[in-house]
């Protein structure tokens, strides 16, 4: 139960920091105790996907909440939410919702506020594999497999 | 008819951290504390002390409730946070809030405004979530932009 607890401490550390550009893998790892290498394993072994993967999920979660209910702009959004660059920011977006964020918000705009509670949207948002998360597991880049990548903070 | 809630399980990890917890740190009171028998079923509840009528019992997954296939795998969800224990009710979010934090219980997320109220998420110490929620008074409030 300690390693499960430990990648708990991580995950959490995401769901309460995920704007956090220094929210890096260096960073989550430590929250769990692990060196790098076998955080991304254990971490994959306990939640279905890897952290990086994880946080891209939970901050595409945050996104589509701004879009329903905010008066920003698309790029507005893609920062607030940590993505340094608005091409990985509306590829990702459309990988798991398959609307670019402003096909969403014009889908989705004029119906008032938020009404899904922010727990739900937020536990929901990601945590463990899905038959929906391994369709869009093509999502791109995550903690650990492309450690050469310019915007690997933003995108992991 | 039915009248309402009265008691509702939340599964813990360990009984005695549980009543630390729930106790001192969250301000819930003992209700009842007792063992059946030699190294039997240990019933131990707690609750808000505004609210006598309402209790939690703190359990721990194992026999003779669980064979212990489902006790390790309810002990997993536990662990890994995947288990809700359900909203908590405050008229001070802010206060409370800060209250807790200094007291070392571990939140998801920060006091925010939502439709309904406001809102904050922490665990408890076995990794069980908690919404702490204030609630708007006169119902939801839809006029404002919601940027969250």
């Amino acid at each position: 139960m300690d390693k499960l607890h430990r990648m708990r401490l991580a995950k959490d550390a995401m769901d309460r920091d995920w704007a956090d550009p220094g929210l890096d893998l260096d960073a989550v790892a430590a929250c769990a105790g692990y060196s790098r290498f076998h955080f991304v394993r254990a971490f994959k072994d306990a939640y279905g996907e890897t952290p990086g993967q994880y946080l891209t999920h939970r901050r595409i979660e945050r996104a589509e909440e701004m879009l329903r209910c905010a008066n920003l702009t698309v790029t507005e959004i893609c920062t607030l939410v940590g993505f340094s660059s608005l091409g990985t920011f509306c590829a990702r977006f459309k990988a798991r919702t398959g609307l670019t964020p402003s096909e969403y918000r014009a889908k989705h705009v004029g119906r008032g506020a938020s009404l899904i509670p922010g727990c739900y949207a937020m536990l929901w948002a990601g945590g463990f594999s899905t038959a929906r998360s391994e369709k869009h597991s093509a999502a791109g880049p995550a903690y650990g497999d492309d450690r050469e990548s310019a915007d690997r903070r933003a995108e992991t | 008819m039915i009248k309402g809630l009265a008691i509702t399980t939340v599964w813990v990890l360990d009984q005695d951290r549980a009543k630390e917890f729930y106790t001192h740190k969250l301000g819930f009171e003992v209700r009842t504390d007792m063992t059946m028998g030699d190294g039997g079923m240990r019933w131990l509840t707690v609750g808000a002390p505004g609210q006598p009528d309402v209790e939690l019992t703190l359990m721990v997954p194992g026999p003779p409730a669980m064979d212990p296939e489902s006790a390790e795998m309810m002990r997993k969800l536990v662990a890994k946070g995947a288990l809700g224990a359900g909203v908590l009710a405050t008229d001070d979010i802010h206060g409370d809030y800060k209250k807790l934090k200094d007291r070392g219980v571990e939140f998801l997320q920060e006091p925010q405004e939502r439709p309904y109220g406001t809102e904050a998420l922490f665990r408890d110490d076995s990794g069980n979530w908690f919404s702490f929620t204030q609630r708007r008074e006169g119902g939801l409030d839809l006029e404002r932009d919601w940027a969250c």
